[in-house]
């Protein structure tokens, strides 16, 4: 019941914040250009074309009304038209979703498999080379921009070595359809050879997803088990005689990783934004490519529907992750 | 004067935090000599079709890109463009979020958590996404980006500042000078301000990186400053038709942010260590 009150607590604040994401949105696309609609029609348009779509799109009603009429058609999941495909951008939006689930999944459990032993590892060891060694490539892993790193991997594994392929999803048909995730469907189906081209295709993306996120995993994990190292309950455990593995990978890890759940909601962060450029350079067909192709194309609703899109996904991650934590953490139940 | 020196000397004896300030130094020459380091000054604007693509040797050191252009003298400019987005996107933050965050942690009631509940707004979502959103209804322009780049940085400090602030009131010569009739100007600056410095210092070093990197991306995206700007993140994209071949026109401006955003964030690190030893006794073992 204690969690139950305190997932709607949560929630309260949940609303407010959509609703403050969507006044952000509102006036970055209404209130800040000079005039908006022009934007829409486009640079073809004549004066006459742009007073008729003006009417017609309610941009000569007030601010106040247009943002309720704004939000209440966000509520029925209605984004507007993309300029550019001429068909609703939550279509859009909806059938580029699972291409940007699959490669996002794969680069978190990437950096959650690799990521927290080694940070694991790195503290126990602590001021051996390979925790030297780690801390090159943490610090290495935050500050290289995710576009070059993925334009130097296609570099070296698809044009130089040939051991991976350049760009995209799947090389011929896709399987059937069963979940939307190729490497899920081509499992199902037991269709092995189109199995092997959609992961050799998604090798590259997501190690280049996962090195940002796989650095700041190494970083907290090794400095949420140093902390714990020195606390007094570990101490009394190993006063206890209790195997050291038990000790480090059960008691340990359970009270390290309750900051590294929380991580792993701003990771959500990192993944998300580093999906726009890295499915551009890998030309991966998600919602990241589907947002700069509407750059390019100054598809300017598209953008604004994916910025509402990620924004609310990202919100609402947190808040999952909020809840988690309070689950993990048998402090937090108290 | 003498605190400067005290934090350099100190930051000289930590090696990470040393290669970062050396890093920053070296970003900061390139970008105030580049007329005189540039073995070719012209070619920001010059065209060369007759030399386009050469591969690195004596005459161009980092080869030369589509247009001709010596690809070493473009980075030289581009280091200009990359401090003066740096520099005035964390500057305009500060600017904004400091005094957001101040007023939010001095006064309570329903205005200051107003003024938390919209920066936690802009925190809770990814910075390039609404950087992006914002970029792309101004238009691909330098000052744009550096906007957008404010306007989604600034709750970093708010939120600093804030959790700062709220932490002082509790502490006796804060709750003493109150108490003494300060006006609130007075408590702030001179004993708020100086108290919370150190995070702040801290997080606009690492704010730099980030800001930098987020810049490179929006430039790389087609939304920074127009050509012929030698922005780094836009010659990236410009070199990606001719790889394999023209390996160095990709590699360098990539080398080139790496080593800024490293520096940026080795001297935030080093910084947090020696200003605020609470901090890192949270992050790393008293021993380590």
């Amino acid at each position: 019941m204690r969690l139950l009150a305190l997932a709607l607590h949560r929630l309260v604040w949940f609303v407010p914040t959509v609703l403050g994401l969507l006044v952000v949105t509102f006036v970055i696309s209404r209130v800040i250009p000079a005039d908006p609609v022009a934007l829409v029609a486009g640079e073809t348009a004549t004066p006459a074309q742009v007073e008729a779509l003006r009417r017609e799109l309610g941009y000569d009603r007030p601010l106040p009304v247009q943002f309720a009429d704004y939000v209440a058609r966000l509520v029925r999941g209605d984004m507007g038209t993309s300029l550019f495909t001429r068909r609703p951008i939550v279509e859009d939006l909806a059938h580029r979703l699972p291409a940007t689930i699959e490669l996002t999944v794969v680069a978190m459990v990437v950096s959650v498999l690799v990521g927290i032993p080694l940070g694991v590892l790195s503290a126990l060891w602590r001021n051996s080379l390979l925790d030297h060694a780690l801390r090159v490539v943490t610090v290495s892993g935050l500050a290289i921009a995710s576009f070059w790193l993925g334009i130097m991997l296609q570099l070296l594994f698809a044009m130089r070595l040939g051991w991976t392929p350049l760009n995209g999803r799947l090389q011929g048909f896709p399987p059937q359809s069963i979940t939307g995730f190729y490497v899920v469907d081509a499992a199902l189906t037991a269709d092995w050879a189109t199995l092997a081209t959609a992961l050799t295709h998604l090798a590259l993306p997501a190690a280049t997803l996962a090195v940002p996120a796989l650095a700041t995993l190494v970083r907290f994990t090794r400095a949420g088990v140093l902390d714990v190292m020195q606390s007094n309950f570990v101490l009394y455990e190993r006063a206890m005689g209790l195997p050291r593995p038990l000790i480090v990978w059960k008691y340990m890890l359970r009270s390290a990783l309750t900051s590294t759940v929380t991580q792993i909601g701003l990771l959500f962060g990192i993944l998300l934004a580093g999906a726009v450029v890295t499915e551009a350079v890998f030309d991966w067909p998600g919602i990241g490519t589907y947002a700069v192709s509407s750059i390019l194309r100054s598809d300017y609703n598209a953008v604004m529907g994916f910025t509402v899109w990620a924004g609310t996904i990202f919100i609402v991650v947190n808040l999952l992750v909020d809840i988690a934590h309070t689950l993990v953490d048998p402090r937090e139940r108290a | 004067m003498s605190a400067a020196w005290f934090v350099l000397r100190r930051l000289a004896r930590d090696r990470s935090a040393l290669l970062g300030l050396i890093l920053i130094a070296l970003l900061v020459l390139a970008a105030l000599l580049a007329p005189v380091l540039a073995t070719h000054p012209d070619d920001v604007f010059e065209l060369h079709p007759a030399k386009r693509l050469r591969a690195p040797g004596g005459e161009h050191w980092l080869g030369t890109d589509r247009m001709g252009a010596d690809v070493y003298s473009r980075l030289l400019f581009g280091a200009r463009i990359t401090i003066l987005i740096g520099v005035i996107a964390v500057g305009a933050s500060l600017l904004i979020g400091v005094p957001v965050g101040l007023v939010a942690g001095h006064f309570h009631g329903w205005f200051s958590d107003l003024l938390m509940r919209v920066s936690d707004i802009f925190l809770a979502v990814p910075q390039v996404v609404l950087a992006i959103a914002i970029a792309q209804t101004l238009g691909p322009s330098l000052p744009n980006v550096i906007l957008a780049l404010s306007v989604t940085y600034w709750p970093w400090f708010a939120r600093v500042v804030y959790a700062e602030t709220r932490g002082l009131q509790k502490e006796i010569f804060i709750e003493s000078t109150a108490a003494l009739g300060a006006s609130p100007w007075r408590l702030t600056a001179l004993h708020v301000l100086p108290n919370i410095a150190s995070p702040i210092i801290v997080r606009a070093s690492i704010g730099m990186g980030f800001t930098i990197l987020t810049a490179a991306a929006l430039g790389f995206l087609g939304l920074g400053p127009p050509p012929p700007t030698p922005e780094w993140g836009r010659t990236i994209a410009e070199s990606r038709e001719f790889l394999p071949d023209a390996w160095w026109y990709a590699t360098a401006p990539g080398l080139a942010i790496f080593l800024t955003v490293m520096g940026f964030n080795l001297l935030g690190d080093g910084l947090r260590d020696v200003l605020d030893p609470r901090l890192r006794r949270a992050s790393t073992a008293p021993d380590d």
